[in-house]
């Protein structure tokens, strides 16, 4: 079978910023889209080096402070970069550490204020409470299930969009049953699990607007069988729903 | 003193009653910590040639075991807790059986079994002499968050051992522990893996991000402990010109070959003069796997192999042991909170060692994420069933006549092991003869 063509994924800080397993977004997305049959070429990001000419498709994980604040420098090197291709209509997941950072600020809990890219219009407090447990959202790619593990608070800015509404579990904060974030194929969360394998459709959708970038046509999906995501998936919300 | 006397009766009425219900290690203990906080100082005043901490991601039951096997060798009485149990009250719990009413327990040497935070804990009341720092790995997040947090709990352990402390060499977070903070003349030992064989396996330890130079091992001494593989069963373990082995243990894979190390280490330190190569070599042959972790349990005729996986390096570790070994595989994952309820873990294993022989039959609360998480490495999956009973069933039915290994979290263990033991008639929990 000929290649539909050639998707450049870019995986963020893969060494500090991937300790909750969200290494298994980048398997996830590579995988589908060989399956969907194009081909790809993972770039692993590393502070100090240089993104591909042309990327198609960002992720970026969760990570301990320390990580955090070893890839700050690098992340104000490529930021202007990083909010072109975002307003270009790159597709983008970025999930806890990462969401934070693509945020405006993150204030810590001496109020002390870290600067953010600003793609997306939240603000994430320290609390001194983690936010843990198995988490159940709404959204507009249907039901999404996953695991959240974060001590900030985020609140949305009044014209951002959540990337979901929580039906279990604690969301952005904890009080506005808001999870989460979307800006144009931008999406921002703290769901670890990892997000993508259980949750196919919203892979799916961060796949499709890549291909489109990549080769200028329509998506064209192949033809993969989910039944075991789906199960994984609707067995952990019915799960999660009923305790 | 009377109080001390009514914590001991209390507990052990408490221990009867849990076992006669069969199992919960650590219960009767709760119920003596509860009664007197320093029953655990008391009974420990009398043990007078060491009082060593386990502690660490992997391996701190079968490193017990080892350990205390090679002081019982060299003619010491031994007190340890062998259950796995990896509390304060486990600790307290398996004291119970040994104590007489004086609250004083009769032993020479402790060796005990904790998880970071419950060492620290434990420190707090008793200081140990030693301490063996095995690893740091990602494990358990929802308790400890960050696996920083965690190599700060063992340097603070460290900094408040009497008088040694031995670390691996090849973990960054053990090894790069602030010396500073530790006790003036503590001596410090290292264990290791010999660096020609070290580049040759999967990667062993997690990424440690918190410094900018690269990490590179301390030199061995002759003092320190190395692990030299020969083949895939035999090893010899180096201090200097003195050598323990070549030697064959029970208990598969290099996990244990390393244990044995850290072991072996730490008895040369606590027992100096008396320390004898030849006593430890045939101590270590003689040990028994731990339930669960490596065990071979002889099912109908054919061998039937239960392996502990609890983290990233864990499963990988297990996976690098056995490669494409033929063999009927069985993945069993739980999320209860002694499994770690997140398993989002399950995506930093490279499972493509199972890609030529498939998985069997994965199983548990969580079996169909377990199969998406091989299907997305391309390893075929001949069945889910989440009910562990039923699996087994099958898994027993199905491949009676051939060798069969089921890789398991913490609960999925402990259930499948009793299953295994009514069926095949294997000794319960805790009534482990050594």
């Amino acid at each position: 079978m000929t290649s539909k063509g050639t998707i450049d994924l870019v995986h963020l800080y893969p060494r500090e910023m991937s300790i909750y397993g969200d290494l298994g977004n980048t398997r996830c997305l590579a995988q589908r889209i060989r399956r969907h049959g194009y081909d790809v070429r993972v770039h692993n990001h590393d502070p100090g080096a240089t993104l591909p000419e042309t990327p198609h498709l960002f992720m970026g994980g969760g990570g301990q402070d320390s990580g955090q604040s070893r890839v700050e420098d690098d992340l104000a090197v490529i930021a202007d970069r990083l909010r072109d291709l975002a307003a270009d209509g790159t597709p983008m997941i970025m999930i806890c550490g990462m969401y934070q950072l693509f945020g405006n600020a993150f204030i810590t809990v001496e109020g002390q204020e870290l600067p953010g890219l600003g793609i997306l219009d939240v603000t994430t407090r320290g609390n001194p409470t983690r936010m843990i447990g198995g988490i159940v959202l709404d959204t507009d790619l249907g039901e999404v299930v996953g695991f959240e593990n974060h001590s900030g608070a985020t609140v949305l800015g009044s014209g951002q969009s959540a990337f979901g509404t929580v039906r279990a579990g604690h969301g952005n904060n904890g009080t506005d049953r808001t999870e989460g974030a979307v800006t144009g194929n931008v999406i921002g969360s703290y769901l670890h699990g990892p997000i993508l394998p259980a949750n196919p459709r919203l892979a799916d959708h961060l796949i499709s607007r890549a291909a489109e970038l990549a080769t200028g046509r329509p998506f064209e999906p192949g033809d993969l069988d989910d039944a075991v995501a789906d199960q994984a998936r609707s067995r952990q919300v019915r799960r999660l729903l009923a305790a | 003193m009377l109080r001390t006397t009514a914590a001991i009766v209390a507990g052990k009425a408490a221990r009867a009653a849990a076992r006669v219900r069969g199992g919960g290690s650590a219960m009767p203990g709760l119920v003596a910590e509860r009664i007197d906080p320093q029953f655990l100082a008391h009974a420990l005043s009398g043990v007078s040639e060491g009082i060593v901490v386990v502690t660490g991601t992997n391996g701190k039951t079968t490193t017990t075991k080892m350990l205390a096997a090679i002081l019982r060798a060299h003619g010491k009485r031994v007190f340890s807790n062998p259950t796995g149990s990896n509390f304060t009250r486990g600790v307290i719990s398996a004291m119970l059986g040994d104590l007489p009413l004086t609250g004083r327990l009769d032993a020479d040497i402790a060796v005990l079994e904790l998880d970071e935070w419950h060492a620290l804990q434990f420190a707090k009341v008793v200081t140990p002499t030693h301490a063996l720092l095995l690893n740091v790995a990602r494990d358990q997040l929802d308790r400890f968050a960050e696996i920083d947090t965690t190599a700060k709990l063992l340097g603070t352990l460290a900094s408040m051992t009497s008088t040694g402390v031995v670390r691996n060499r090849d973990d960054s977070f053990v090894a790069r522990l602030d010396e500073a903070l530790f006790r003036p003349g503590v001596t410090t030992r290292w264990f290791g893996i010999d660096p020609a064989v070290a580049d040759e396996l999967p990667p062993l330890h997690e990424a440690d991000a918190r410094f900018d130079d690269e990490f590179s091992p301390p030199e061995p001494s002759g003092d320190d402990g190395m692990l030299h593989p020969q083949g895939p069963a035999e090893f010899r373990i180096d201090f200097g010109a003195e050598c323990v082995g070549p030697l064959v243990l029970k208990q598969r894979g290099l996990a244990a070959m390393i244990n044995a190390t850290a072991a072996t280490t730490t008895a040369r330190l606590v027992l100096g003069e008396a320390f004898r190569p030849d006593v430890a070599d045939e101590a270590l042959r003689a040990v028994t796997p731990p339930f669960g972790r490596g065990e071979v349990i002889d099912a109908g005729g054919y061998p039937l192999e239960l392996v502990l996986v609890k983290n990233p390096a864990g499963f990988t570790v297990a996976l690098g042991t056995y490669h494409a070994e033929p063999v009927t595989t069985m993945v069993a994952i739980n999320d209860d909170y002694a499994d770690g309820q997140d398993v989002s873990w399950l995506y930093d294993v490279s499972f493509e060692s199972l890609r030529e022989n498939g998985v069997a039959l994965t199983s548990g609360v969580r079996a169909y994420d377990m199969a998406l998480r091989l299907d997305y490495d391309d390893v075929a999956v001949a069945s889910v069933e989440p009910d562990l009973e039923r699996a087994l069933d099958r898994l027993i039915r199905d491949f009676p006549a051939e060798a069969r290994r089921i890789f398991c979290t913490y609960t999925a263990m402990m259930r499948l092991r009793r299953l295994l033991a009514a069926r095949y008639g294997l000794a319960g929990f805790g009534e482990e003869t050594e």
